[in-house]
């Protein structure tokens, strides 16, 4: 009996501290380890290493471990918004409110932290119409990798994040700030 | 349960946690949002090409790439040449020796292991869990 509450112990401590190692430690692959890179190529004496350039940037647990639009807001990183000298930056901070939801809790889309990034024709209207509530939208297609999914899984926080777009309570205050579907 | 029997069944669960530690532990082997281009590039006598999002993320918004060098937001769907790219499109809007590094040094960009199939890799790819 006294082996097994020892075996016991044990156990706990092994997966709490792995836990912890998942929980706290970042760390990314050497481009030598990766999987994609040869090993043998001479660019690897020269190019970047991921490690270098993202333990700088503000933590996140999922993707990349990288919180990027914190990077972005924090000044952590500085992108070009263009490259071409007659290109118009758009801009756009109207929160759009998705209420078919399920049991799940409603979804904000901020326009601010998608147009940072991107610009109004990555999404529209071949993705999504500009209307609000226009567009059909679903876990099935995104899941699929259409819609949303074309980069939340992909190079944008992923799908196992899901409070981070279901974040209005049904029946809130926060709910009460939209009209029509639609916050400026 | 005799004392013997008890002792290996714990003995199991151990192991079972340590394994499940090692695996967790272990970094994701491509970086979240590399794409392998490979159509050609191997039939061509060159390695594939890694193209790496969180470089590029750095020092371009998404916008650069996907809406004024016209690169469509879906591995495989860009049918970009050697060609192109020295004629300074798509990759070759930057990478022309001026504001990265020009199209002669071929190693810097197929520099992926012979034998990776093009596609994106490191996340749950643009295809989606659904598809996994």
């Amino acid at each position: 009996m006294r082996v097994r509450r020892a075996l016991v112990a044990v156990l706990v401590a092994v997966a709490a501290a792995a836990s912890a190692q998942v929980a706290y430690k970042r760390a990314w692959p050497t481009l030598a380890a990766d999987g994609l890179h040869d090993p043998a190529s001479p660019a690897l004496a020269i190019l970047q290493e991921p490690s270098e350039a993202l333990s700088a940037l503000p933590p996140d647990f999922a993707g990349n471990l990288v919180n990027w639009m914190a990077s972005l807001d924090g000044g952590y990183i500085k992108p070009r918004s263009t490259v071409l000298a007659d290109t118009r930056v758009t801009l756009r901070s109207t929160d759009v409110l998705l209420k078919r939801t399920g049991e799940l809790p409603l979804v904000v889309f901020p326009h601010r932290q998608h147009t940072a990034w991107l610009d109004c024709t990555n999404c529209h209207d071949q993705l999504f119409q500009q209307k609000a509530g226009g567009t059909m939208i679903n876990m099935f297609l995104i899941l699929q990798g259409e819609k949303c999914g074309v980069c939340h899984g992909a190079v944008a926080f992923p799908l196992t994040e899901c409070a981070r777009c279901h974040s209005v309570a049904r029946g809130s205050d926060a709910e009460k700030t939209f009209r029509n579907l639609v916050r400026e | 349960m005799t004392g013997a029997a008890a002792r290996w069944r714990a003995l199991v669960a151990v192991a079972a946690v340590v394994a499940v530690a090692a695996i967790d532990a272990t970094p994701a082997a491509a970086e979240y949002g590399d794409v392998v281009i490979n159509r050609r590039a191997e039939r061509g006598g060159v390695r594939p090409v890694v193209f790496p999002h969180w470089f590029h993320r750095i020092r371009f918004r998404c916008k650069v790439c996907h809406s004024e060098l016209g690169f469509r937001m879906r591995a495989g769907a860009n049918d970009v040449l050697m060609a192109d790219v020295i004629d300074g499109k798509f990759c070759g809007m930057c990478h022309n020796g001026q504001t990265a590094w020009g199209a002669e040094q071929c190693d810097l960009c197929h520099s992926g292991k012979p034998g990776t199939p093009p596609g994106i890799q490191g996340g749950n790819e643009t295809r989606g869990p659904g598809r996994w």
